[in-house]
């Protein structure tokens, strides 16, 4: 597996998840991702970034386009210094079901994507990596 | 295992015309290069030799996974595609590669003459480098092939399960066969666009060739129902014998206010009244 | 500051959503929407999505959003247009919009709107 191009991006304000969106959507077409795949992608990026901006104070989304074989893949990593998740199961569900605000949907995000990884710690801030291969 | 020496390097680099030569003829002889073109052939040949030269003086041993032969490794990948899509098979592939053995120990055999023993050491190194290479080729190819039939079975899928139109707005999907995730996803997005090109207010999705019902298939076809609601349109499902029927109570599905018909007239007529038509006989 | 136009026809409210809208827009729309149907009395509203080829969690949080808020203030929301990729994610996602009506288009969205107004 080799990493064809990769890029970093930071998530600091409002513009910049929609930037996001638009850099994965740009990066999606160039692996040359089905349309429903793409969709899937982008609006996983969407969650995920929204909630780097918003509870995790801000942080930055690193992207790779990755060559395996005959595949292609997507792969982006969003990451904050922010408090880290300390309720894994909690921040999974969705956060207008918890009622308490507190879910971050990530359960929803996992769906979207084919391989999704999450490293978190109270204290030590959180770290998001999802895939798709076409 | 000795390295190759510098002479056997500089053999090859003298003679580079006369080993593409001979390289040229046997593939052409061998009809490994029937449907290339020329042009194509002298370049790959040219090119995978140049490759194979700077490489060995680069020291980069007979290990074709190290770092040093990157440019190796995807020169003979992209000629494993362009073969793949020309329809030839891994032999002919790998005989690209191998075809230069021959070649080259004649022309050690000239070089090295005097030395057997040296002759013996430098035929072996040289071949089992072709031959590391034939194999990653071949390893390529196989990966290229199966990419190929991937795609294939993805558009026998979209073909095996085509969305018909019974009426102006009515739309029916005769489902087939077992409903396992990937299948239901192809044809879920095939409907849906189905939907939206024609604007059909109803979609008859029809499972009388569906043989058992379970969770996994029940949830695949509400999520189906779901999104064609989400898009402003209604489902009916048709074909639902008394076994499934029977299992879905069991299993306690919830279908969530999904109409199911018995077959697909009585799922047509239904779909017809909820349009506002309704047919008479001519007098 | 950017804002997401909205008609006024007859007793009806329409928006095309065309941007890509970042989370503050959103919020606005679903103000300014909230107070025309106020100062209009509309009795619907309909939201034209056939030009958004993503909707989020958040949008789809502002569209639930919207059809709350109109109800109580006695008018009907009607979502048009969604893109089939759309509504594979968004059922995906988990996001079925409970409570908000659908419709292929802003043709039959209308109608529709028009009947259900009628029949009151």
């Amino acid at each position: 597996m080799t990493v064809r191009s990769s890029g970093t991006q930071p998530i600091n304000i409002e513009q910049d998840v929609v930037l996001a969106r638009q850099t994965a959507r740009k990066l999606a077409t160039e692996c040359g991702m089905r349309l429903i795949d793409l969709t899937k992608m982008v609006t996983a990026v969407s969650e995920l970034a929204r909630n780097t901006m918003v509870y995790g104070g801000g942080g930055d989304m690193d992207w790779q386009i990755l060559d395996e074989d005959h595949k292609v893949g997507l792969r982006l990593t969003f990451r904050d210094e922010g408090p880290g998740i300390a309720d894994i199961k909690l921040a999974m569900t969705d956060g207008w079901t918890s009622g308490s605000g507190m879910g971050l949907g990530l359960t929803g995000a996992k769906r979207l994507v084919e391989e999704f990884e999450l490293d978190t710690e109270p204290g030590k801030g959180t770290r998001i990596t999802i895939t798709r291969w076409t | 295992m000795a390295a190759l020496q510098n002479s056997t390097l500089d053999a090859m680099k003298n003679k580079q015309a006369q080993l593409l030569g001979e390289w040229i003829n046997g593939l052409q002889t061998s009809g490994a290069s029937r449907n290339l073109k020329d042009h194509d052939l002298q370049q790959q040949t040219s090119e995978f030799l140049q490759l194979i030269v700077s490489g060995l003086e680069n020291d980069n041993g007979n290990n074709v996974n190290a770092p040093g032969w990157e440019e190796t490794r995807q020169f003979l990948e992209k000629l494993s595609h362009s073969r793949a899509q020309l329809g030839q098979d891994s032999q002919q592939t790998a005989s690209f590669i191998f075809a230069l053995k021959g070649p080259l120990f004649s022309l050690l055999q000239n070089h090295y003459r005097e030395q057997p023993a040296l002759l013996a050491e430098q035929l072996w190194e040289v071949s089992e480098l072709l031959d590391a290479f034939g194999l990653h080729t071949i390893r390529t190819f196989q990966k290229s092939r199966e990419a190929v039939i991937k795609r294939q079975q993805e558009e026998l899928l979209e073909l095996s399960t085509p969305v018909v139109k019974l009426w102006d707005g009515v739309l029916a999907l005769p489902m087939i066969g077992t409903l396992d995730s990937q299948r239901t996803q192809v044809v879920m997005e095939s409907l849906l666009q189905r939907i939206v090109d024609t604007g059909s207010e109803i979609a008859i999705i029809d499972i009388t060739g569906v043989p058992t019902v379970d969770t996994l298939v029940a949830q695949h076809l509400l999520k189906t129902v779901t999104a064609i609601r989400l898009m402003g349109a209604d489902c009916i499902i048709s074909g639902v014998r008394p076994q499934i029927a029977q299992t879905i109570v069991h299993l306690g599905l919830d279908l969530q206010g999904v109409v199911t018909k018995a077959n697909l007239a009585d799922a047509l007529k239904l779909a017809l009244t909820r349009l506002g038509i309704s047919l008479g006989k001519a007098v | 500051m950017e804002r997401i136009p909205i008609l006024q026809m007859g007793k009806f409210l329409l928006v095309t959503i065309q941007v890509d809208m970042h989370d503050q827009l959103a919020l606005t729309l679903q103000d300014d929407l909230s107070e025309r149907i106020s100062t209009t009395s509309a009795r619907g509203v309909l939201i034209d999505i056939s030009a958004l080829d993503m909707v989020d969690s958040f949008i789809g949080r502002m569209i639930s959003t919207i059809s709350g808020l109109s109800k109580i203030m006695d008018a009907e929301t009607m979502l048009v247009g969604m893109q089939p990729a759309v509504a594979i994610t968004l059922v995906e996602l988990g996001l079925t919009l409970p409570g908000v009506s659908t419709a292929l288009n802003v043709e039959r969205g209308m109608k529709l709107l028009q009947e259900r107004v009628n029949r009151q």
